[in-house]
């Protein structure tokens, strides 16, 4: 039971003299009043969580109000990693932005690069050959199963296991490996272009994804056992940070976290882009097998069934992937339409990256702004960590999987 | 709904006595999604319908994005109904000397971080915003960087920010 005004966001500290007046504020609760000796010290306190601490992947600060160990109040600071991308964008060409895109999530730059080129492409009206549309999809699902394994080990880390953290970026390496081939960077690519892909696979490239895939696909069982139905585990993130559908659409919380609260809603199916309504793959719910239906276990939990999907994605865009071209018909120097608009969204392993790019005739857009996916997945922490203890808020913030990168951009 | 069937059904209410003045089309009659404009007084009445309404049921602000038109200043919404599956996209233009929207918090709880970011980069006020201050900024930044005629200080805290020099 929490007493009226401690809830409140712009509620202040207060102080109370006594541990009689404590009870007294803790409303309607009958105790049995010990008398103590001296001047006991009863007001909440205010710890700092952030901005350099490791299970806050990145830098963010959390100014937690406390009562002993139940947190009362989360309020999120965010920023730190701001580089004005959206006004970057109206000062580059429209190709020189696609590498600033990468620095957005940045564990997930191939998705990125997706969401805004396909963007670009529609507004100007731009044809994309076949075989760059697969691999696209090739990419961004490879890049998609590094980006849930960096969550599922870190998450991992921040419960006290150190094992799966090693194992993910065990993983994670071979995906970097293909990249590094395929176009030379292991984090930020800059490979979906206006137009296509930077360079075609190279020789062998196909071999040694289905052979990663093959390396894949019996790992998860292995995660299962290491982690996901680990006692330990079950006990911290279960019941933890429930998040209610209502809240998670009300605060525009999109992608895996939306998923585990139980709607089935996934972009690539419910609004495919690219080549994505060629491909036959299931979209994971959250069940509440442990605890409750949107739990920090469901999170979890989403996404390990998502890397097994996009794997399957992978399988067949394999099978699929034509012989030809690599790049459309692309202007040297690219000249927005006069007076168009357009907002495209995409789904990034995160949740919905969007881009509105408003183009007036020039060579750079009028305006371009990035509606990241962790922005408004972390907008909901404090609704969901308030009540909570101490220890759950790292449970929590890890479930979110954010990136700070496209949280400030 | 198609856009025809959605701004139907906007202009056969009354709404709370919404003028029909305030609120006009602005796509065109075979664009695939609406757009529409919609004047600052009346626009928390028409956000309220849009989300209320079980025909158009817009339960999801996907993106709000702030915008510098030169003179004015605009706030730009893409709503979309999950149950529905439809979309519209509003825009609410304002004077850059009193740059003042209603605030949609309490209608969609997503805006209360997006309207911080709003008024941090573009200093627009959105009224009845229960927590509005800079988010991504620091707290005593100067000015309103994404706005067109904003020139960076030449330092913060003693820290330079010099732009680069553009070679002619």
């Amino acid at each position: 039971m929490m007493p009226a005004g401690l809830g409140s966001a712009t509620g202040c500290r207060r102080h109370r003299e006594s541990a009689a007046e404590y009870v007294r504020d803790l409303g309607g609760m009958t105790m049995d009043t010990v008398e103590i000796e001296g001047k006991l010290q009863t007001e909440e306190m205010l710890l700092n969580m952030g901005p350099q601490h490791p299970s806050t992947h990145g830098v963010l600060r959390l100014l937690l109000r406390m009562d002993g160990e139940i947190v009362h109040d989360v309020i999120p600071y965010i920023g730190y990693l701001h580089r004005c991308k959206e006004k970057i964008g109206e000062n580059v060409t429209y190709q020189q932005f696609t590498p600033y895109t990468d620095r957005l999530d940045y564990l997930a730059s191939m998705n990125m690069n997706l969401g805004y080129v396909l963007g670009v492409e529609k507004l100007l009206g731009l044809e994309v050959p076949e075989r760059a549309q697969y691999i696209r999809v090739i990419m961004a699902e490879l890049n998609r199963i590094a980006s849930h394994l960096v969550a599922w080990g870190t998450f991992g880390l921040d419960m006290g296991a150190f094992t799966p953290f090693m194992y993910g970026f065990r993983e994670r390496e071979k995906i970097m490996d293909i990249f590094e081939r395929t176009c030379g960077a292991r984090l930020t690519y800059n490979y979906i272009r206006i137009g296509g892909v930077s360079r075609d696979l190279p020789e062998g490239m196909v071999k040694q994804i289905s052979e990663f895939l093959d390396y894949f696909d019996p790992r998860i069982p292995e995660y299962h056992d290491l982690l996901s139905y680990n006692k330990i585990f079950v006990e911290r993130t279960a019941n933890v940070g429930i998040l209610p559908l209502d809240t998670a659409i009300a605060y525009g919380v999109t992608g895996p976290c939306l998923r585990a609260s139980g709607l089935k809603w996934d972009l690539r199916k419910d609004e495919p882009y690219g080549i994505y309504d060629r491909f036959d793959f299931d979209i994971p719910v959250g069940k509440g097998e442990m605890g409750t239906v949107g739990d920090a276990w469901d999170r979890y939990m989403v996404r390990i069934i998502e890397m097994q999907q996009s794997a399957r994605i992978v399988r067949q865009a394999l099978e699929g992937l034509p012989e030809g071209p690599i790049t459309g018909k692309v202007p040297k120097m690219i000249k927005g339409p006069k007076d168009k608009e357009l907002y495209i969204r995409t789904e990034a392993p995160k949740g919905e990256i969007g881009f509105y790019i408003v183009s007036d005739g020039g060579k750079t857009p009028a305006r371009l702004k990035i509606r990241s996916p962790s922005f408004s997945n972390l907008s909901v922490l404090p609704v969901i960590a308030k009540g909570g203890m101490v220890a759950d808020m790292v449970a929590i913030v890890a479930s979110l999987d954010i990136v700070l990168g496209e949280i400030d951009r | 709904m198609t856009p025809d069937e959605i701004y139907g059904r906007l202009r056969s209410t009354d709404m709370d006595a919404v003028p029909p003045d305030d609120v006009e089309k602005l796509s065109a009659d075979d664009a695939s999604e609406l757009t529409l404009k919609v004047a600052a007084e009346s626009f928390g009445k028409v956000a309220a319908y849009l989300a209320k309404d079980d025909h158009l049921g817009f339960d999801s602000l996907m993106c709000l994005s702030g915008m510098d038109l030169g003179e004015e200043l605009q706030v730009v919404y893409h709503l979309f109904s999950i149950k529905h599956k439809h979309k519209v996209t509003l825009k609410v233009n304002v004077p850059k000397d009193s740059p003042k929207v209603p605030s949609v918090e309490g209608i969609w709880s997503t805006a209360g971080w997006h309207e911080r970011e709003a008024f941090d980069l573009f200093g627009i006020e959105f009224e009845g915003h229960s927590d509005l201050r800079r988010i991504l900024m620091p707290e005593d930044w100067v000015g309103h960087p994404l706005r067109k005629d904003y020139q960076a200080p030449k330092e913060y805290r003693g820290i330079p920010v010099l732009p680069r020099e553009e070679p002619e």
